[in-house]
């Protein structure tokens, strides 16, 4: 079978891979490149926990192939914290415990991470909507919300 | 089984010919539908032809014609972009209902005109807005109204090597506004139980003199409801019009039972977001 040889930036690195035509993005973080911080959930677009960004735009990696992203750069979980610190997002879920299993919290934290680019001062309605396409069986959401509002203070607070 | 090959043309005529040599091979936009239909055991194809590396596939253009939209654009793109937003708001508002963000940074208008569910959002906007489709063939481009694209459930009147390259939106007349309304059980990551597209033209006075109605998940595709447009034709869009419109609305409506709602709720919802979508297209068009 032909793989399809692909190169690519992801969480600012360069990276490359051999794909399938039909492997998703997802599969080729998880099961090539061994970046497991990304979750598999549906795989059908529907819980948000294979969130990612895609030249900064936040997608499902379920449902990007795997060999779309060519030139693109990827920015996963693993990539959105400093060298040394967490990002925000990620400091503010640990503050406000706001994960149980865990397994929907890298893509929350990667789609709060996009909210965040995109409007750094979200109303608690604005964040819920953004973040509706993420599902935690969990938590019940509060915690959750109230860490990306936090988030999204302290990072207000930081650039002021 | 045979792998999938991944194709990902620079241009529309190498889009075509790609589709020409090989008739099992699928277009792939943003894959929302198609990757989602291909893993249920959908028939699985021989090759995904990406268009997205088409630069004006994934291209928005306003200009003095009118809307120029890529058939594989983002609908986040589509609702986020300022120009397009301020002509079109009802297209804008139903792009935005698609999904969730991410299935928005991923899915497109083009695709959700032709994946041909009579539930989806943004082939109603389009048939008010009369957007005409642009289809690219071996034969060349030959272009459709956008009421006429959707055949019957999940079928479009795509033939063999075809595809949607864009969507052209004349520019609307002065005083003229849209505006798209749905119902859904939850208040998002839901699919329409009844949707509602409006398009009104007002005169100096504040007389309707062009309308345009139609609705979603109410028949097998979407439908033009002239009935409801003629309604409010001549008149100030005044309550006693309004309610004439939602009547043809609940008239044209032929909706199934299903888990999302019953017939009859569903004439009755048609009538109600018809009624209020018209009022918001009249309220946006007075400030045009
Ligand atoms: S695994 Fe991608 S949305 Fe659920
Ligand atoms: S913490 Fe378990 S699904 Fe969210």
């Amino acid at each position: 079978m032909s793989r399809i040889h692909v190169e690519t930036t992801i969480n600012g690195e360069p990276a490359e891979f051999l794909c399938s035509g039909e492997d998703t993005l997802l599969t080729a973080l998880r099961d090539t490149l061994s970046l497991t911080g990304t979750k598999e959930g549906c795989s059908t677009g529907d819980c948000g926990a294979c969130s990612v960004l895609l030249d900064g735009r936040l997608v499902p990696g379920c449902l990007v192939l795997a060999a779309e992203v060519e030139g693109r750069t990827v920015t996963t979980v693993e990539g959105i914290a400093d060298r040394d610190s967490l990002h925000p997002v990620q400091q503010a879920f640990l503050n406000q415990a706001a994960l149980q299993c865990g397994i929907c919290t890298p893509g929350f934290m990667v789609a709060a991470k996009a909210l965040l680019d995109a409007n750094p001062d979200p109303t608690e309605q604005e964040a819920r909507y953004w973040l509706a396409g993420n599902l935690c069986r969990c938590t019940g959401y509060d915690k959750i919300i109230r860490a990306v509002l936090d988030a999204a203070a302290d990072m207000r607070k930081a650039t002021a | 089984m045979q792998a999938i090959r991944y194709e990902a043309p620079g241009s529309v005529d190498d889009a075509v010919r790609l589709m020409q040599a090989d008739p099992e091979a699928r277009v792939l936009a943003g894959g929302t539908d198609l990757l989602i239909q291909c893993r249920a055991g959908g028939r699985r194809p021989t090759a995904f032809i990406d268009i997205k590396r088409i630069p004006e596939l994934v291209d928005i253009t306003v200009d003095a014609q009118g809307l120029r939209l890529g058939a594989a654009t983002p609908a986040a793109d589509v609702s986020a972009d300022e120009h397009l937003r301020q002509r079109w708001p009802g297209l804008a508002e139903a792009a935005a209902l698609i999904g969730s963000m991410q299935i928005q940074g991923r899915g497109s208008v083009g695709g959700n005109l032709c994946n041909a569910s009579p539930a989806a959002d943004t082939p109603c906007p389009l048939i008010v807005n009369r957007a005409v489709c642009v289809i690219a063939g071996p034969q060349g481009r030959r272009t459709v109204e956008a009421e006429d694209f959707i055949s019957s459930p999940g079928q479009n009147v795509l033939g063999s090597g075809e595809f949607l390259a864009g969507l052209l939106l004349p520019l609307p007349a002065p005083s003229t506004a849209d505006a798209y309304l749905r119902l859904t059980p939850r208040s998002e990551m839901d699919i329409a139980v009844v949707g509602a597209a409006v398009s009104v033209t007002l005169d100096h006075s504040g007389i309707c003199t062009a309308a345009r109605v139609a609705l979603a998940a109410v028949a097998p595709t979407p439908v033009l409801v002239p009935d409801a447009a003629h309604a409010l034709i001549g008149t100030p869009m005044d309550p006693a019009a309004l309610d004439r419109a939602a009547e043809a609305a609940r008239a044209a409506a032929r909706p199934i039972d299903d888990k999302r709602g019953t017939v009859a709720y569903r004439r009755q919802v048609a009538g109600v977001l018809t009624k209020r979508a018209a009022a918001i297209a009249c309220e946006r068009a007075r400030g045009n």
